[in-house]
This record gives structure tokens, sequence and C-alpha cells, in this order.
């Protein structure tokens, strides 16, 4: 390859940088015209294209000052400011829902506008110019993929929050009255579930004082080993902050597969319906519902109906 | 005898596939007209040894085959992994015996809820646990 690859490459990209951006703004209008441009303005697509070919300019400058040719390690020291603004541009581009390959596309699209440039420079010699072009063309390959790993990264990003967003949403800690608190559970309870839930119900029991606490899975389609381990260590946990649990919500069959399982739930109390867990926390509170004309709730800790 | 007609294989290589395996075994007991405490049951069981061939296993399959013997129908379901073995399956079976951090009842639990249960596991081979849940 040829020795002063690096040097003429950056040579042609300072030399040429207005020129090429010019082009290069101008074919990704072009090229994106379309859709993508729609969610871009141009003075933001201008000037990012400027700051990139700022960037890549200056790593290819620091290179070809350093003494180093042919072969680009765009993981090197070199590139970090490249890649931080890369990466910058990838998360950005992923929230703005453009596809990894409208965001690669950024970076790949500069090279018409560049090769164009090098054969200009290149003055005819073509094994100059292959080198050149062989040069810059393994350099943006390796910076577009690279948009595609953080793209990436930052969708799983994204959806891991959203998970762990929806997870808090599923699991509400609710007030049924002073001092009985209700965890109504719908879906799965794995153990990332069981995680959050204890933890919000714990506090939870600390914020209110709470003596009681429901745990409802008439949402829960099944309760198997790993599930009532959770149940157990949740009702085990609140009972060290001085809270009791209540698991309501146990249908017929769930009690039968339970006593199948060999799982011991005589320690803790049961109940079929959350009605039913909700007379209970009452009664246990020293409180009872009575039925008539001043129907409510008697004694006089709890609020007003 | 099986049906062949009725037969489904799914993976078991992450937890997601665990509820896919729930979900799919209480389609099928469903459509065979299982009554709740029954499709309860081999659910429940289903959901023991998918764990079991996930977490111990390494991962595997389960087989899915509907039954009919005369006007009998039932379901069997054959989980199958390559993972280390159980060394000795009658502790294994033992209520409260674990090796990992659980409570030590699926296997036994899974083998109470259900009609037919064998379990046959080799060290270093793997294992297949074969159950099966009559209407
Ligand atoms: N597919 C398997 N491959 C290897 N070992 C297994 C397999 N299935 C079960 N075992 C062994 O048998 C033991 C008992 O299994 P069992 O399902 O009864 O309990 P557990 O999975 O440890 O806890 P639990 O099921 O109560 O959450 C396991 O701890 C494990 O050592
Ligand atoms: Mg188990």
């Amino acid at each position: 390859m040829a020795q002063n690859g690096a040097g003429r490459f950056a040579d042609v990209l300072a030399k040429h940088e207005a020129q090429i951006l010019e082009d290069w703004v101008a074919d990704q209008r072009r090229a994106g015209g379309g859709r993508s441009l729609g969610r871009l303005s141009e003075a933001q697509m201008r000037e990012e294209a400027a700051e990139f070919l700022r960037l890549l300019r200056q790593a290819v400058q620091q290179q070809a000052a350093a003494g180093a040719g042919g072969e680009t390690d765009t993981d090197g020291p070199g590139w970090d400011a490249v890649r931080e603004f890369l990466a910058g541009l990838s998360r950005s581009r992923a929230r703005q829902g453009f596809s990894p390959t409208e965001t690669a596309a950024f970076v790949f699209s500069l090279k018409q506008a560049l090769f164009a440039h090098l054969a200009r420079e290149a003055g005819g010699d073509a094994d100059v110019l292959f080198a050149e072009v062989w040069q810059a063309t393994t350099l943006l390959d390796q910076l577009g993929l690279y948009t595609t790993t953080v793209f990436q990264k930052s969708r799983e990003e994204v959806i891991a929050r959203q998970q762990e967003e929806l997870m808090e949403l599923s699991t509400p800690v609710v007030k049924l009255w002073d001092g009985i608190l209700a965890v109504p559970l719908i879906g799965t309870l794995d153990s990332a579930r069981t995680q959050v839930v204890m933890e919000s119900l714990l506090q939870a029991i600390v914020d209110t004082g709470s003596a009681i606490a429901i745990i409802d899975i008439t949402g829960v389609p099944t309760v198997d080993t790993l599930v009532s381990q959770h149940l157990l260590k949740t009702v085990a946990a609140a009972r060290l902050m001085g809270a009791e649990c209540i698991i309501s919500g146990i249908r017929p069959q769930i009690a039968q597969t339970i006593v199948h399982l060999g799982v011991d739930l005589s320690q803790v109390s049961t109940k079929a319906s959350l009605a039913d867990a909700f007379l209970l926390a009452l009664q246990k509170t020293g409180r009872g519902i009575t039925r008539g004309a001043g129907a409510g709730v008697t004694s006089g800790a709890g609020p007003a109906a | 005898m099986a049906d062949p007609s009725g037969s489904e294989t799914l993976p078991i290589r992450t937890s997601t596939d665990v509820v896919q395996v729930r979900q799919a075994v209480r389609r099928a007991v469903t459509q065979l007209g299982f009554s709740l405490v029954d499709q309860t049951k081999m659910v429940t069981a289903a959901s023991e040894l998918a764990r079991n061939t996930l977490e111990y296993g390494g991962g595997g399959t389960v087989r899915l085959e509907t039954l009919q013997e005369g006007a009998r129908r039932g379901l069997r379901l054959t989980f199958e992994d390559q993972g280390p073995g159980i060394p000795d399956v009658e502790r294994a079976l033992t209520d409260g015996y674990t090796t990992g951090s659980g409570m030590g009842l699926g296997l036994g639990g899974a083998r109470r809820l259900v009609n037919e249960f064998a379990v046959t596991s080799e060290v270093g081979v793997g294992t297949r646990v074969v159950i099966a849940r009559w209407k």
C-alpha cells in the first residue's frame, strides 16, 4: 500500500473540507429527501456533517503526524472524539425513531463526496488512488458499523428501561385503609419482579406505618415452587418490618396444586378473595364492618368512608 | 398411543421460554377439555420441569404430545437436556433436596401432580423427564 496514504488522505481532507462538506450535504439531501430528512432540519444535518468532518480530519491528521499509515484502527485513542460524536448521534437517532440503516448511512454517505475529491487529487495515478480509497473506505466502514453497535445498545437500553417502568407500574402498593396495604400482583412473578414488589412493599410499610399488607395473587396464573418461595420471602421480610401479610386470591385449583407441590403455607394467613382478606385485616386491627343504616367500618381509627 | 398430528417441540433457553412453555401447555390442556384443577396441575408441573431444564440442565427442549387411548385423552410432555445429569435421582426427588437455592420441591411436586412420571438421567450426558396426565 502507499506509504504516505494517511498523509495524503489528511491533506485532501484539510484542503477541501469546505467543498467536501457542501457535496456531502447535497448528497444527503438528495438521498434522504423524503423520509429521514423530515425528522432532521437542514441546519441540523449540516451542523452534524460539519462537526463529523472536522473531527475526522483531526483524527486523520493526528495519525499522519504520528507517522502511522495504511491500516487504521478506529478503536484507538486518537479516535475518541470521533467515536464519542458518533455515539451521541446514534443515540439521538435511536430516540428519534430512525432505523439502524438510516443511522449508518450518515457515515457511508460521505464516501461519494470524499472519493470524488481523492480521485481529483490523485491526478490519474491509479495506485495512489486505490490506496487512498482503500484506506478511506476501511475507515468509514468501521465508523459506520460503530454507529450500528451503539444504536443497537441504546435501543436495548430503551427497552430495558421501559420494562423496568412497566414492572413498577404493574406492582402498585395501595393503601386500602389506615394501617392496611394491598399489592395486587398481575402476571408472571419472576425474581426481578419479586425484588421490585418486595422493595416497594417494605418501603410502603415504613412510610405508612402499616401493620397489615395484603398480597393479592388473583392475577398470577401459575403458582409453582419458585413463585411460592418468592411469596414466602416477601412475607418473611414484611414480618421483620413488623407487618403481617395476608395472601389473597388463592383459587381452589391453586390451593390443591400448592398442597401437591408440598409447599407449606401454614404459617401465612391466606384467603380466597381480596374482600375476605380485607375483612380479616379489619378484624386483626380491631375493626369490623357493620350492616344496616349506619353501615361502615366501626372504630374511630379509619378515615371516613 | 400418541396422535402424531398433535406434537410440538419448544426450546427452553431463557426464562421467557419457560413462560411460553406454560402458555403452550395451558393451551393444549384447555383444548383437551381438562378441568380447571387438572389444567392447573399440568401447567404447574410443566413450569417446574421447564425451570429445572433451564436452571440445572443448561437449557433444552420440551415436546408436547396429545394422547388418545380409546376414549381417554391426555397430554404427554418430554423435557430433555444435555446438561450434567442427576447423579442420584431418588435423592433429587426427595422433598427439600436442592443443589441450588430453590425449595427442593419441584421434581417431587411435579411427580405428585401428574399420572405418569419417569426420569432418565446419566451423569455427563443429560436428563429426560417424561410426564403425562389424562383427562
Ligand atoms: N434437568 C436437571 N439436570 C440436572 N440436575 C437436575 C435437573 N433437574 C433437577 N435436578 C437436580 O435435582 C434437584 C432437585 O430438583 P427440584 O426441582 O426438586 O428442586 P429445585 O429446583 O432445587 O428447587 P425448586 O424446584 O423447589 O424451586 C435440583 O436441585 C438439581 O440438583
Ligand atoms: Mg426445580
